[in-house]
């Protein structure tokens, strides 16, 4: 370190010309191995406090290393300690290499370092100057290929990399997205995946299992981010190209993929989840993580889990449960019990009505379910539906008149002329769990009857449709799902067409009078 | 060949010597037209027809036209009659001959007897001259007195009693007609010693009726001045000018009151007064037909929407000069047992001379107005006392603010050391000085400059005047300019409900205006009311969809609910305001999570406009109760009473105990206050004892609503499995003994209405379809009411085929002529070869037999010389 000292003392005014110098500096750096100490000052002015200079530094060492891993002037094989090395009965030659390779491991801690700067421009250069590092290194590794199972992949400062990204105390959300173009090439993916896995066990594993906001969400952030390929002749975007035994190479395989895809997820998923969390991964699942899985039945355990929690995380675990019955052929008892269950006031209120009711359509669309289920759950919707706000009866009445469509023996509910004149009490059981118990197919839906009443006049029309016999053809439920309260709200705003325009005859007098008084009564101006 | 002309041309000569009437009644000549139909009632020309009459006629007309064409055919030069009256058929062949007559003599006299003087010839006729007897035939050519009765003028007695001037004009066919048939029985003397007669006994009568008519016109006269005498006494004025008239000695005494007869003022029919018994029975069949209208509109029916046009007079017509349809005339009426010309006449005698004054006068008139209708709002109110209070409470308070506000604000005039009476005073005086016509405000920026800086009741004045002043009737542009206005107005309500302290009264006082304003521009606004709603439930999706909830909307927002639900029907079935408007408040309910008194005020608020958005129509608003029912678990005690919470409320959670006392002794002193709107946006309350009385205050809203809930939805089949909730949170979890008295009663009366529910129902069937008739064969019978005429066409096209049917039957009737004419021509043809062979013939003949002659002469003479 003397010399590095010494250079110091002597330049003092360096300050301002620091920028230019430091290029220069790699430039005769490069040139002979004279200026060699000049590369202390680079990595100084790494640890520099102004953000503009440690980006010029984080440029010029990734210039410098990189071609010195070109050139090949970095030692390469294990590693002797640097004073033993300087000791050792080496040449000048090898020296230098071991010298210099001090420096670029130097070079990289404080690179990793540097990816939870505060600033996010420091982070991203040394994430671009690590991932060239990476290239460089597989192109020209520094270890003995012969041992190594890994080929030439450098797997320990991937490694690194991200567990620097799964930040356990700040969101990294930015940084996984801008690592997310390397992402895209097969081989880092590999090794991301699997470091993933590690890094999870590890951290999680310290920490007991305990709910890590922050840290899972980092975690999911870049998992989800992963782009799985769908097949074999998809891998071809490769960091590092193997020139020997490429085929062999586990990184070049598919399935190798979709198994590492699959433990990464299975031992994130092992944990304890933040409910959000659960919700967000719920979401993906069936579209994004089942279909990459090697065995997606190994996540029953997880849906089952979800599903037993209860309310939207229910909902949404019924998605990947329904894949997993559906294409591959799980056997899951009392389904339907549990999903009649599932219905509550607070289906029509939460984000994933939407979602719910596509698959509930999906579920009972099957002509070979008994009446008496097909009646519970018409009844128990129909319910429900005495809560529910316009943008969701629009969907549960024609759902409820399409199972009754489907199943003409269920048609009892809506009509029944044999007992005419006798008066009855509903003999529906709402509080039963069991919809074989709770007598749906003895009652009629007397709450649609209600809803006619309903004060928006489209819910009232199709409530309307009870009075007569229902048509044969189903309505198309999907079409409706998506519709929100404002998309309601505007066709009744759109312009009429040349239709006057209705207006109170009662004359109005005062701000709180009129429309029988309610406000004025309970409310005064000041 | 020859023979049936010349028996035709028998026929007509016997034809022409008989009369018509002998045609007409020979059976030969007639040939009756069968009638298939007899139509009673119907004049038919044609029954009958004289063939031969027709013929002989259509013969000659031929004879006169057509065979002298044909004859002047290829001939270049004609014969010109030039004699007198040679041409005119009318001129009887006498008159023709006495007339070239005296023209002869004439010439003659001209050429011979310039220098004769003495010479006169006298014409004669049967011995008698011929000068005399035109004399004597003229008079008594004029005997028709019936058209000239009354007018005995020189000229008339002239011509009756000798003058035989001019008479030739004044002879008439009838006269000649009478000349004709009393001429012979008697003597020309004794007819005209006849006429004298008459005339003179005429004269006579006419002269006694004339008598008789003055002797009535100067009773009537009379009679009239007494009646005079008796009007004056009530018209003081008249009286005078009848005085001086009478001082007046002038002969046209009766014309001058004759004039001012007729310009006097008629009584004109005016409506008579209706009864207030008529009026209100009106009053409510108008009602009624708009009712009718509103339940068609709550069920829905799309059909048959006809148009009504509301011809709407503002509640608070100012009558100050801006009255639109002034008549200049005025009707004739009764002020005070008078009569009101004269004053009439009289004010405007003294707007003439001091115009100036007019204007304080109209002011006048105008505070009066505005007094009046005070009185009237108040009448209004009186059913409801508190109601009155209220207003008038608000009215102070509105003053109060106002000084507040302007001892606040730059613009300030007044101060706060002025005692009530000096602020009145002055507030008087800016009253007076607010002018009588505003330019309508062109931008949103224009309105609040215009009403920047007026007490409330000035800023109605002000719109209330502009609409005034900007009629659509009075000029082209101030349609645009008012419909305008009304979007201004609606934002210029929300931003008074934004300031803070929000001025609410002045909206209050602006609701008026702005009904009236909508009740002419419907369109205008529901525009105006369409866009305000469309932004804020945009933005709220905005938000919803960002953060999955929304903050409550603002008390501007609240305010154009309500105003919507003033402005439009809530009770239609689908209406392009309300409809949005609900779907608004339903939204704002599910959506938006309570977290605070605030939040739970303006929800309460919005509950009060559901139900008044529902009130009449009594339609199911789930949210509605959602809501409530929300309210009333926040205000349970105890955690673990098994809550199941609707959104947007939560089953646990830290704002779930926001209406628990904090101290159950602060209900003894509590007693129900009517919460101000302007708790929505922030409340000050120190103490806990205030929060807590607020609490109930909420508590009480709440349970009213809930109450009102249970009486609107009473009759819906699922009543007891909507209200089910409610019933377990009031029966078990909110025990009424922790409650004050009046929160008691409340929650006895709402268990009861909700227990009394029928449990019961009939099973759903569906309706009953009517059977479907079959299809009938049988004919359809159309019952043809007017044979002949076609139905069912437009009145040009019966026109049109009126004129095709005519031109047909003129041309089959122009076809007829032309074959006639030439079958006329080629018999007048064949009439001369025929005469021209007969000649031939004849003279062949002659030529034979004087050949004959010449040739038995000469054989005798051959056989005498032989022998």
């Amino acid at each position: 370190m003397a010399p590095s000292k010494k250079r110091n003392v002597s330049s003092k005014p360096r300050a301002k010309e620091d920028k230019t110098d430091l290029l220069g500096m790699v430039d005769r750096l490069l040139e002979s191995r004279k200026h060699a100490n000049d590369v202390f000052d680079i990595l100084e002015s790494l640890q520099s406090d102004k953000d503009k200079d440690v980006i010029c530094a984080i440029n010029a060492c990734c210039k410098l290393f990189c071609t010195l891993l070109e050139r090949k002037d970095l030692f390469i094989g294990k590693l002797p300690g640097e004073d033993e090395a300087l000791n050792g009965e080496h040449s000048a030659e090898e020296k230098y290499k071991i010298f210099m390779r001090h420096r670029y491991n130097n070079c990289v801690e404080m690179m990793l370092e540097h990816l939870n700067h505060e600033t996010h421009e420091v982070k991203e250069n040394a994430l671009c100057c690590l991932m060239k590092f990476a290239a460089g290194q597989g192109k020209h590794p520094l270890e003995d290929l012969d041992w190594s199972e890994h080929f030439s992949f450098p797997r320990e400062l991937i490694q690194a990399v991200v567990q620097s990204l799964l930040s356990q105390t700040s969101d990294s959300s930015l940084m996984i997205s801008r690592f997310q173009e390397f992402l895209d090439m097969e081989d880092v993916r590999y090794y991301v995946m699997s470091s993933i896995r590690a890094n999870v066990a590890t951290v999680m594993e310290k920490n007991k299992g305990a709910v890590l906001p922050v840290y899972q969400g980092n975690v999911f952030t870049l998992m989800s981010n992963l782009n799985m390929p769908s097949q074999d002749s998809e891998l071809t975007n490769f960091m590092v190209k193997q020139e020997a035994k490429h085929e062999d190479w586990k990184a070049a395989k598919l399935h190798e993929h979709k198994r590492a895809f699959e433990r990464m997820w299975l031992g994130f998923l092992k944990y304890k989840l933040p409910n959000s969390m659960y919700k967000k991964v719920l979401v993906i699942l069936h579209d994004s993580i089942l279909p990459h899985m090697s065995k997606p039945t190994l996540m029953i355990d997880f849906l089952t889990a979800a599903y037993d929690v209860g309310g939207a995380i229910s909902l949404l675990a019924l998605n990947g449960l329904f894949v997993l019955i559906h294409q591959h052929n799980l056997d899951y008892p009392d389904f339907y019990k549990k999903l009649y269950n599932l219905l509550e006031p607070s289906v029509f209120h939460v984000k994933y009505t939407a979602r719910f009711f596509h698959l509930a359509n999906l579920f009972l669309s099957s002509s070979h379910l008994p009446v008496y289920l097909v009646a519970a759950f018409a009844k128990r919707l129909a319910r429900l539906a005495l809560t529910a706000p316009p943008t969701a009866l629009l969907i549960v009445l024609p759902f409820i008149y399409n199972l009754i469509r489907r199943h003409p023996s269920a048609r009892v509910l809506i009509h029944k002329p044999s007992s005419e004149n006798e008066l009855l009490e509903d003999p529906y059981v709402m509080e039963e769990e069991d919809p074989a118990l709770c007598h749906a197919l003895e009652s009629s839906l007397w709450e649609i009857k209600t809803l006619q009443k309903h004060y928006h006049p489209d819910v009232a029309k199709a409530a309307m449709l009870i009075n007569t016999p229902l048509s044969e053809q189903e309505d198309d439920i999907d079409e409706l799902l998506e519709m929100t309260a404002f998309e309601l709200m505007e066709r009744d705003l759109k312009p009429s067409s040349n239709q006057s325009v209705p207006m109170e005859f009662e004359i109005a007098t005062h701000l709180l009078k009129g429309g029988g008084e309610v406000l004025g009564q309970h409310f005064c101006l000041v | 060949m020859g023979k049936p002309p010349k028996r035709k041309n028998l026929a007509d000569k016997v034809r022409k010597t008989k009369t018509a009437t002998e045609i007409k009644n020979n059976p030969f000549e007639v040939k009756i037209n069968r009638k298939k139909f007899d139509v009673l009632g119907r004049k038919s020309k044609h029954d009958v027809g004289l063939p031969g009459v027709s013929r002989s006629k259509a013969i000659s007309k031929r004879k006169e036209t057509l065979l002298k064409e044909y004859k002047q055919k290829n001939k270049s030069n004609k014969l010109i009659d030039r004699r007198l009256g040679e041409y005119d058929s009318k001129m009887a062949p006498e008159d023709k001959i006495l007339q070239r007559f005296t023209i002869e003599r004439q010439r003659v006299h001209e050429k011979r007897d310039i220098y004769n003087l003495n010479e006169e010839e006298e014409l004669t006729h049967y011995g008698q001259s011929l000068a005399e007897i035109e004399k004597f035939n003229d008079a008594v050519g004029s005997d028709d007195e019936s058209e000239e009765k009354g007018l005995l003028s020189a000229e008339l007695t002239a011509s009756h009693f000798g003058g035989g001037g001019g008479l030739l004009r004044k002879k008439s066919g009838e006269d000649q007609q009478e000349e004709q048939s009393g001429q012979k029985t008697k003597s020309r003397q004794e007819l005209i010693e006849e006429l004298i007669q008459k005339s003179k006994q005429e004269k006579r009568e006419r002269q006694v009726q004339k008598e008789e008519a003055q002797e009535l016109t100067e009773k009537l006269d009379q009679e009239w001045k007494s009646i005079q005498a008796l009007m004056v006494k009530k018209a003081p004025k008249n009286s005078e000018q009848a005085d001086k008239l009478e001082e007046k000695p002038k002969p046209e005494e009766y014309d001058m009151i004759v004039r001012e007869l007729g310009f006097e003022m008629k009584a004109q029919p005016s409506e008579k007064m209706k009864t207030p018994e008529e009026l209100a029975r009106e009053e409510e069949e108008k009602l009624k037909k708009l009712e009718a209208d509103r339940l068609r509109r709550m069920m829905g029916d799309e059909g048959g929407e006809n148009v009504q046009s509301q011809v709407h007079m503002s509640a608070d017509d100012l009558n100050d000069g801006f009255d639109l349809d002034q008549h200049d005339k005025k009707t004739l009426s009764y002020q005070d047992g008078k009569w009101n010309i004269a004053e009439e006449t009289e004010d405007d005698k003294e707007e003439e001379e001091e115009g100036s004054d007019a204007e304080e006068e109209d002011d006048d008139d105008g505070d009066d107005d505005d007094d009046d209708e005070e009185e009237e709002q108040q009448e209004e109110g009186s059913s409801e006392d508190e109601e009155g209070h209220s207003d008038l409470e608000s009215e102070q308070d509105s003053e109060d603010e106002e000084s507040k506000q302007d001892d606040q604000g730059s613009s300030s005039k007044q101060q706060r050391s002025l005692s009530r009476e000096e602020l009145k005073a002055q507030q008087e005086a800016a009253k007076a000085e607010l002018p009588y016509t505003f330019t309508a405000p062109e931008s949103y920026q224009d309105l609040k400059d215009l009403l920047h800086g007026h007490t409330p009741d000035n800023q109605r004045l002000i719109v209330a005047r502009t609409q005034k002043c900007n009629h659509p009737s009075l000029a082209a542009g101030n349609k645009a300019k008012l419909q305008k206005l009304v979007g201004f107005l609606m934002e210029y309500m929300g931003e008074l409900a934004t300031r803070s302290p929000p001025e609410l009264c002045t909206v209050d006082k602006l609701i008026p205006e702005l009904y009236a304003l909508c009740q002419m521009f419907p369109e205008a606004a529901c525009q105006a009311m369409q866009s305000i709603l469309r932004d804020a439930a945009h933005s709220m999706e905005e938000v919803i969809e960002v953060k999955g909830h929304a903050a409550f909307p603002t008390l501007d927002m609240l305010v154009y609910l309500k105003v919507a639900a003033l402005l439009f029907p809530t009770s239609d079935f689908r209406h392009p305001v309300t409809t949005p408007a609900l779907l608004y408040i339903s939204q704002t309910l599910t959506k938006c999570p309570v977290r605070s008194l605030q939040d739970l005020t303006s929800g309460l608020v919005l509950c009060c406009l559901a139900v008044e958005y529902v009130s009449f129509s009594k339609r199911f608003l789930p949210e509605l109760i959602n809501f409530l029912s929300g309210t009333l678990q926040v205000a349970v005690q105890d955690e673990a009473s098994g809550r199941m919470a609707v959104p947007p409320f939560r089953p646990s959670g830290k704002h779930c105990d926001l209406l628990v006392l904090s101290n159950s002794e602060s209900c003894r002193n509590w007693s129900k206050k009517n919460l101000p709107l302007s708790a929505t946006q922030q409340m000050e309350l120190k103490s806990d004892l205030d929060r807590d009385h607020y609490r109930l205050n909420c508590l009480s809203t709440c349970l009213d609503l809930v109450k009102r809930c249970c009486l609107l939805y009473k009759d819906l089949i699922s009543f007891m499995h909507i209200f089910q909730p409610i019933r377990t949170l009031l029966s078990k979890h909110l025990s009424s003994q922790t409650l004050p008295n009046p929160l008691q009663e409340l929650h006895r009366e709402i268990l009861e209405a909700i227990s009394s529910a029928p449990v019961t129902h009939t099973r759903l069937v569906f309706e009953k379809k009517k059977p479907i008739p079959l299809k009938l064969l049988t004919p359809k019978i159309v019952e043809v009411l007017d044979y002949g005429k076609k139905r069912g066409s437009s009145r040009e096209e019966r026109e049109r085929e009126r004129l095709k049917h005519k031109y047909k039957k003129e041309f089959k009737g122009a076809l007829r002529e032309i074959r006639k004419d030439s079958r006329f021509l080629a018999r007048e043809k064949l009439n001369e070869v025929m005469n021209r062979d007969a000649e031939r013939k004849r003279k062949v003949r002659e030529l034979i037999g004087s050949l004959a002659t010449q040739e038995g002469e000469w054989k005798a003479l051959k056989r005498r010389k032989r022998k």
